[in-house]
Formats: C-alpha cells, sequence, structure tokens
C-alpha cells in the first residue's frame, strides 16, 4: 500500500492552508471595508471556483500555465519555472480553487464586529495595523480558524482542478483523490477504500474539531 | 479653545436633516449637549473625534487646524487623540479590565489611580461580558482617560449607572480634568445626568 499520495495531499493541504491565511487575513479585511466597484468584481472572482465547474478553471489554469502560452511560457523562459504537473503548480491551483473558504468567512466576522471597535482604538491612537492585529484579529478567532480548516479540508478533497493542472504523476502530483480514481480504474478496490476511508476521517475530525471550539456554532462557508 | 464651525448631511425619514453647527468652547470647560433623538449628538462628536467627515466646516483647537475642508485639511483621529466615551462603550471583548488600560498606557500608577476612581480594581482581570453594564460603562470611560486627553467626548457616559456611583465617580473624574486641563463635551438627554458638575448647556437641532 503507497502512502505517498495521502503525505502529498496532507503537504499539499498544509502549504496551500498557510499561504492562504498570510493572502487572506489582509484581503478580507480590506474587502471587508465598505464597497467599490474593484472589491465588488474581485469579490466574484475570488468566488467563482465555488461555482465553476472545478475541470473548467482547471483548464483555463492549464492553458494559462502551460510553457508554450502566455504567463507560463514568459514563467519558463524567464525563471525556468513550469507550473503544470509539478507540485508547485498544485499549490498554485490549490490557493486559486480554496480561495473562497478562507476569505468567506474572515470577511463576513469581521463585517459582523461593531464599526465602533476600530474607532474606539483609533481614538486612542492606535494605527490600523495595530488595531487589526491587537482588537480585530482576537476577536474573529473563530471564524480564521474555521476558515483554515475548510480551506485545508477542501484542498484536501480537490480532484478536477489538481487532475487538469498537475496530472497522475506518482510521487509529484497523484494526491489521495486521483489516487482514489486511479485505484478504482485499475480495480483494486481495496486501495481506493483505504484512501478514501483516511480521508473521510482526516475532514470529519477536522469538522468535528470546529464545532467543538465554536461551541456548535460552526459557520457556513460562505457566511 | 476650541472653535467649531461645520455642516454634515443626517439620513432621517423622511427626507435629509442638515447639523448646522457654530460654536466655540473655552479650555477646560464643561459643556453639556442636549437636543431630540436623531438630532446627531453623537454625530458632531465623531466629526470633532475625526472619526466622520463633514460636507463642509472648520475646526480649530488651540489654534491648530484639525478640520478645514476648504484647504482639504483634515488630522487623522490617532493624531487628534481625543478620550472618546462610546454610547454602546466599544469594548474590546478580548481584553481583560487591566488590558483594555494597558492599551493604551504603560504608566502602572496612572492605571492604578483611573481603576480606584472608577472602583474597578477588583476587576481587574474580567472581561467585558463578566462586567454589569454599570461597570463596563465606567471601563469605556476609564479607557478614554486614560491617553490622558486634552479634549474628552462622552456620550451618555452616565446612563447605567446608579445615583449613588455616579456621585462618587464624578468627583473623581473632575479632578483629573481639572489637573489635564480637559476641555470635556458630553452628550446627554437626561437633565440630571450632570448633576455635581456645573456645565455649560448646548443645545442641538437639526434644520
Amino acid at each position: 500500500m503507497d502512502l505517498t499520495p495521502i503525505w502529498l495531499t496532507l503537504k499539499l493541504a498544509a502549504i496551500t492552508t498557510v499561504i492562504l491565511l498570510v493572502i487572506g487575513l489582509p484581503l478580507a479585511y480590506w474587502l471587508s471595508k465598505g464597497r467599490s466597484i474593484a472589491k465588488i468584481i474581485l469579490e466574484a472572482i475570488i468566488t467563482m471556483p465555488l461555482v465553476l465547474p472545478p475541470s473548467v478553471l482547471g483548464f483555463y489554469l492549464l492553458m494559462a500555465f502551460s510553457p508554450k502560452h502566455g504567463i507560463g511560457e514568459w514563467l519558463h523562459n524567464t525563471f525556468d519555472i513550469q507550473l503544470v504537473f509539478s507540485f508547485k503548480g498544485l499549490v498554485l491551483a490549490s490557493i486559486i480553487y480554496s480561495m473562497p473558504f478562507m476569505i468567506g468567512p474572515i470577511k463576513s466576522a469581521l463585517q459582523q464586529l461593531p464599526l465602533s471597535l476600530s474607532q474606539a482604538s483609533y481614538t486612542l491612537g492606535k494605527s490600523e495595523r495595530e488595531t487589526f492585529i491587537k482588537v480585530l484579529l482576537p476577536n474573529i478567532r473563530a471564524s480564521v480558524l474555521t476558515a483554515a480548516t475548510l480551506t485545508f479540508a477542501h484542498t484536501l478533497g480537490e480532484f478536477g482542478v489538481v487532475l487538469m493542472i498537475g496530472g497522475n504523476i506518482p510521487g509529484v502530483t497523484r494526491v489521495a483523490s486521483i489516487a482514489v480514481y486511479n485505484s478504482v480504474e485499475t480495480m483494486d478496490y481495496n486501495a481506493a477504500n483505504i484512501y478514501s476511508m483516511i480521508l473521510f476521517c482526516i475532514t470529519f475530525a477536522m469538522v468535528i474539531s470546529v464545532f467543538v471550539f465554536n461551541k456548535y456554532k460552526a459557520k457556513s462557508p460562505l457566511e | 479653545m476650541i472653535s467649531i464651525d461645520i455642516e454634515k448631511k443626517l439620513k432621517a425619514y423622511p427626507g435629509e436633516q442638515v447639523l448646522k453647527i457654530a460654536a466655540q468652547f473655552e479650555s477646560s470647560s464643561i459643556t453639556k449637549i442636549y437636543g431630540p433623538s436623531g438630532a446627531g449628538k453623537s454625530t458632531f462628536l465623531k466629526v470633532i473625534a475625526g472619526l466622520v467627515e463633514p460636507e463642509r466646516g472648520k475646526i480649530l483647537v488651540d489654534d491648530v487646524v484639525w478640520l478645514d475642508t476648504i484647504s482639504k485639511t483634515s488630522i487623522s483621529p490617532q493624531k487628534r487623540k481625543v478620550g472618546f466615551v462610546f454610547q454602546n462603550y466599544a469594548l474590546f471583548p478580548n481584553m481583560t479590565v487591566q488590558q483594555h488600560l494597558e492599551y493604551v498606557s504603560d504608566d502602572a500608577q496612572w492605571i492604578n489611580r483611573l481603576l480606584i476612581i472608577g472602583k474597578l480594581e477588583t476587576f481587574t482581570s474580567h472581561k467585558p461580558e463578566h462586567l454589569s453594564g454599570g461597570q463596563q460603562q465606567r471601563l469605556a470611560i476609564l479607557r478614554a482617560m486614560a491617553i490622558r486627553p486634552k479634549l474628552m467626548l462622552m456620550d451618555e457616559p452616565f446612563s447605567a449607572l446608579d445615583p449613588k456611583m455616579k456621585s462618587e465617580l464624578i468627583p473623581g473624574l473632575k479632578s483629573i480634568w481639572d489637573e489635564l486641563e480637559t476641555t470635556v463635551l458630553i452628550v446627554s438627554h437626561n437633565p440630571w445626568e450632570l448633576e455635581g458638575l456645573t456645565a455649560r448647556e448646548m443645545e442641538i437641532n437639526p434644520i
């Protein structure tokens, strides 16, 4: 039994979650403040992976990062970076695909905090950055945990996007969800069952832990 | 001396109202601001603090321009550093009483003095959710005082305090305001709220 796809999946989910936390916190904060056309368009783009078929997203990413076209060609010629059929490509695709799961709960939680909390901090001479770190962030801790957990769990279950951009290369891009598909294709139902059971148990434990931490008030992905 | 001349549109039903105020406040004075609900009393305080921008106006504090819509000057709330007591207290749910004051000041003696004035010295490790309404209101006042403000803006600051607590708190606050030469503007709808304080009165009525 080859457990490499499980480790690869966990590694992909962990890297994606950490990167999305770093990107998602300031981005969600910016989106939570007021409305503008630019914000509406950006939010629509971030939300698209929720409604778009993963294979469509994967197809466009494959085209965009192909070494024979546009950005992919430029990355290949300038920095010798190839994103398609590589682990780096999987990370990039996962970041795009899971972004709404990180941004949504954090943005919603920030919008639900009373405006007077930030205002009080400003009148006390505190900068916007200090207010965000010391006042706002500690008060949306539960939502940040929910967002990180959902992002991690969602990345574990990716299939269409990773198959399109990463293919099915053992030890490089064959993550657990693809290993399940591959096992079924080769009639190895025992392996498919073990991969599936491991994924099921991990995601179930994560969702339960969020419910417990949030005192049975887990947020939905779009809240 | 604080000189204010502002004009700010207020959302109202039906239509729109305009908050138009031209007033001067002597340094170290206490002014009670009253008026009907929705008149813009809270908005007026927020304009002074820099939290709300008026359509037109000028604010001068000791000859320093805080706001001038003609020259497009507006000092940030961080630089104005007024002591602001919000009507909803705006306490930080993640911080204890002690942490609220330490967020503002690192002077332990000053913090202790404030805690004694507000009678919160035995509640230092409590978070707002574990304080009564009156205790939360006192903490909001102490937090605003912790920056040693030259200008104090208070929105219904004593509404949750019982008469005994209020009569004990106000002399303590007054002594600090005298010491810091603080100018105080207090919004209140209750005519008896400022018993124990000699205050000038100002009525706000929108146009």
